[in-house]
């Protein structure tokens, strides 16, 4: 679904991406790890479309479709979801009236009916509960005084109700506790089928105990430079990154 | 073939949409009017005055006005560029001519004005209002005016039954001569400042409302304004009165065509609060901003000032400002009474080259006073919004307190938002607070949004109902709604 051919990017007139490639093929969940300023978040960004991240070589087709061609909002409704490193607070917007836009500007994009309030806050309602999460955060602004906890835990609730094809979680795990850890986990896992895949950056192995990955790859310095299954991830966990400079 | 002149009659849809959009209440009304010729001097205030058919001692207050306005000069204070104003370009009054005859029913007026409101969304007829009640609104009452005059006033027997008098200012000089008499002027001296001095000169029509002794209103009380003739000015005068435990919620609209001469708008607004007393005063302002390149626009000048004369009496001025090329505006509370309270929410929004400089005065007399000011200005394009407000605590006025929140909001790099903040603090029992952000929709914001599937213009348009919406509570439901849409028209072409 996803082929991420010798893609270079760079913010100002640094380099990140030198040159990445990657496959994820349908129902795949994919770990990214690697050091810090390696270049995992840039990843994400350049798939979402952040306008600050400039491409400069390489092609990306996401289900048939050149993703460099397309707007972040088309990318949004073609199926791509980012849960954000650092989710963004918007004063003042409750937190359901913006779901329900973001679905009704992606359905709509799709050419699928848009849904009424009542439609939406039933799927609301199943939703919430499948995800184990407290109802109150529906009626708060956008982030707005969640705790890092929650503002994750928001993210993985809106990718519920999104439901992408490919979703990239950027560092979704760190700040979390143990039982928010599961919690999260345990929502991603919710939505694992054969058809919806997802990409999982991460420094730590413990997210991967819960969100079992198929493929686990090491991003150094703006390329993939191993490629494993989950065991690489526990090797990892002992020998850290030293071995990279050898 | 056919179908090449359907795609462009579509495209021409399409633009002529465009441009509504931008501003929808644009239109003409294409109307015979009586139109004294441009010019300001003694004779053409007595003219007005004849006109008005009004009584000697109202003649003597204009001609005062006039006299004291001539030694007045126009201020400049304000963080404003004003063109120069040519006073004898302007004429002082303009009157459909088939308002003449005061009419004096709804079916007695010119159906070309019906036409015109209807337009612009006003309902005036009150049967269809009532009709409505059953589906969803509430019933307003509607006060008119339309250049100069006050074209009809709908509900008047209705409210007249609950002893409210509601009618046009002209109306009420005539069948209230004393209640006029002893409110006009008292908490807007004519010497007050430069425009409200032409403005009790010159003023031509307006509402007047007296609510009376522990009585509600039992509808809402609205005026909408409305300027037409080219080269006319607007000057209009209110005067609420709400007597002793009386309460009423009043909200005025104002739309004017688009032109590219600038046009005068010099309001003067007094509201009277008596003991125990409430008046919820609420403004929807979309006078033409101007176009893109900031040519043409209404130059908004108005004095509003509401006098909590009574204990535990109450003032609420929300204001929704989208429109005029320029505005200068300070709705103001004077708390007089003991533990009365005044608020201010305010909701300024500027775009391509209009300028505002807006705020509010709190006027701390009595003792346990309470106001609250909160103002959002949002600027856009290469627009300056700035707010300047006033709070006075005077020496005998004990335990007062005021909380004051001005946030402002920059769209794009070429726009300006300014603060000024005058706090004198005469007792040092008060207690006052104040907070002031200014922040930019930032680009995280925007990426999350779109990342979310939602587009820049929706985005923007969310995010700034979101910092406005401790103001927009404040409004009557239905005009909330229609504010928030007038926010997204007027931020049209501000984003990208």
């Amino acid at each position: 679904m996803l082929n991420i051919k010798n893609i270079h990017a760079q913010v100002g007139d640094n380099k990140i991406l030198k040159g990445l490639n990657l496959e994820i093929k349908p129902g795949e969940v994919h770990a990214i790890m690697g050091p810090n300023g390696a270049g995992k978040s840039t990843l994400g960004n350049v798939l979402a479309g952040m306008e600050k991240v400039e491409v400069t070589q390489g092609s990306v087709d996401f289900l048939g479709k050149d993703l460099l061609d397309l707007e972040i909002e088309q990318r949004a409704a073609e199926g791509i979801f980012l849960a954000f490193q650092y989710p963004v607070e918007i004063p003042g917007v409750n937190n359901m009236y913006f779901l329900r836009a973001a679905l009704n500007a992606q359905r709509k994009y799709r050419g699928e009916k848009e849904m009424n309030s009542s439609e939406f806050l039933k799927l609301v309602r199943t939703k919430i509960k499948q995800m184990n999460m407290r109802d109150d955060l529906l009626r708060r602004p956008v982030n707005e005084g969640f705790s890092g906890g929650e503002k994750k835990r928001n993210e993985i609730f809106q990718m519920s109700i999104l439901e992408p094809k490919l979703a990239i979680l950027d560092e979704t795990d760190s700040g979390l506790d143990i039982d928010a850890l599961k919690i999260v986990a345990d929502g991603v896992n919710q939505l694992r089928d054969d058809n919806r895949s997802f990409i999982v950056i991460t420094h730590y192995q413990r997210l991967l105990d819960y969100i079992v990955p198929d493929y686990v790859h090491v991003l150094a310095d703006g390329k993939i430079v191993r490629s494993g299954d989950k065991s690489l991830a526990i090797e990892l966990e002992k020998t850290g990154y030293g071995w990279l400079e050898d | 073939m056919s179908e090449q002149i359907e795609t462009s009659e579509q495209e021409n849809a399409e633009v002529h949409k465009r441009i509504e959009q931008t501003y929808k209440d644009g239109f003409v009304t294409d109307i015979e009017s009586d139109t004294f010729p441009p010019g300001l001097n003694e004779e053409v205030i007595r003219a007005i005055s004849a006109k008005k058919q009004e009584p000697q001692w109202l003649l003597e207050w204009r001609l005062k006005a006039y006299a004291k306005w001539l030694t007045m000069e126009q201020p400049n204070w304000a963080k404003l560029k004003i063109p120069p104003i040519d006073f004898n370009a302007i004429s002082y009054y303009s009157s459909p001519k088939s308002n003449e005859n005061a009419p004096e029913t709804i079916d007695d007026v010119d159906p070309k004005l019906l036409e015109t409101y209807a337009k612009l969304g006003v309902p005036l007829h009150e049967q269809e209002i009532l009709a409505g009640v059953k589906t969803r609104k509430t019933p307003v009452a509607v006060d008119v005016v339309f250049d100069s005059v006050s074209v009809t006033t709908t509900f008047k027997k209705e409210l007249r039954k609950a002893g409210v008098i509601f009618c046009s200012f002209s109306e009420a000089v005539i069948d209230y001569p004393d209640l006029v008499k002893q409110y006009l002027g008292k908490v807007v001296p004519i010497g007050d400042n430069y425009f409200s001095a032409l403005n009790a000169a010159v003023f031509s029509d307006g509402s007047f409302v007296y609510i009376p002794k522990n009585t509600r209103c039992p509808m809402e009380l609205s005026t909408y304004f409305r300027i037409n003739e080219m080269n006319t000015g607007q000057f209009e005068r209110t005067l609420i009165i709400a007597d002793d435990g009386a309460e009423v919620s009043y909200l005025e609209g104002c739309t004017a065509p688009m032109r590219d001469e600038n046009q005068l708008h010099a309001a003067v607004v007094e509201l009277f609060i008596l003991n125990d007393a409430k008046i919820k005063y609420s403004t929807v302002q979309n006078w033409y901003p101007g176009d893109e390149e900031g040519k043409g626009g209404i130059f908004n000048f108005v004095t509003k000032r509401a006098a909590c004369n009574g204990n535990n009496a109450k003032v609420s001025w929300t204001q929704v400002e989208t429109g005029s090329a320029i505005t200068w505006k300070y709705p103001s509370c004077i708390l007089r009474g003991d533990n009365s309270r005044g608020e201010f929410y305010s909701v300024a929004l500027t775009n391509n080259y209009q300028q505002a400089d807006t705020g509010t005065k709190m006027i701390h007399l009595g003792k346990n006073t309470k106001s609250t000011i909160i103002s959002k200005g949002i600027s856009a394009g290469k627009s300056h919004n700035t707010y300047r407000g006033l709070v006075r605590i005077s020496k005998r006025a004990e335990g007062a307190r005021n909380h004051t929140q001005c946030d402002s909001l920059l769209i794009g790099k070429n726009c300006g938002a300014h603060t000024f903040p005058y706090i004198e603090c005469g007792n040092s029992t008060a207690q006052l607070e104040h907070e002031a952000t200014t922040s930019k929709i930032s680009e995280d914001q925007l990426f999350y949004c779109k990342q979310r599937g939602i587009s820049e213009e929706d985005a923007t348009s969310m995010i700034v109902d979101g910092f406005c919406k401790e103001v927009f509570k404040e409004l009557p439901m239905e005009f909330a709604v229609e504010a928030k849409a007038l926010l997204d028209i007027s931020l049209e072409g501000a984003v990208g």
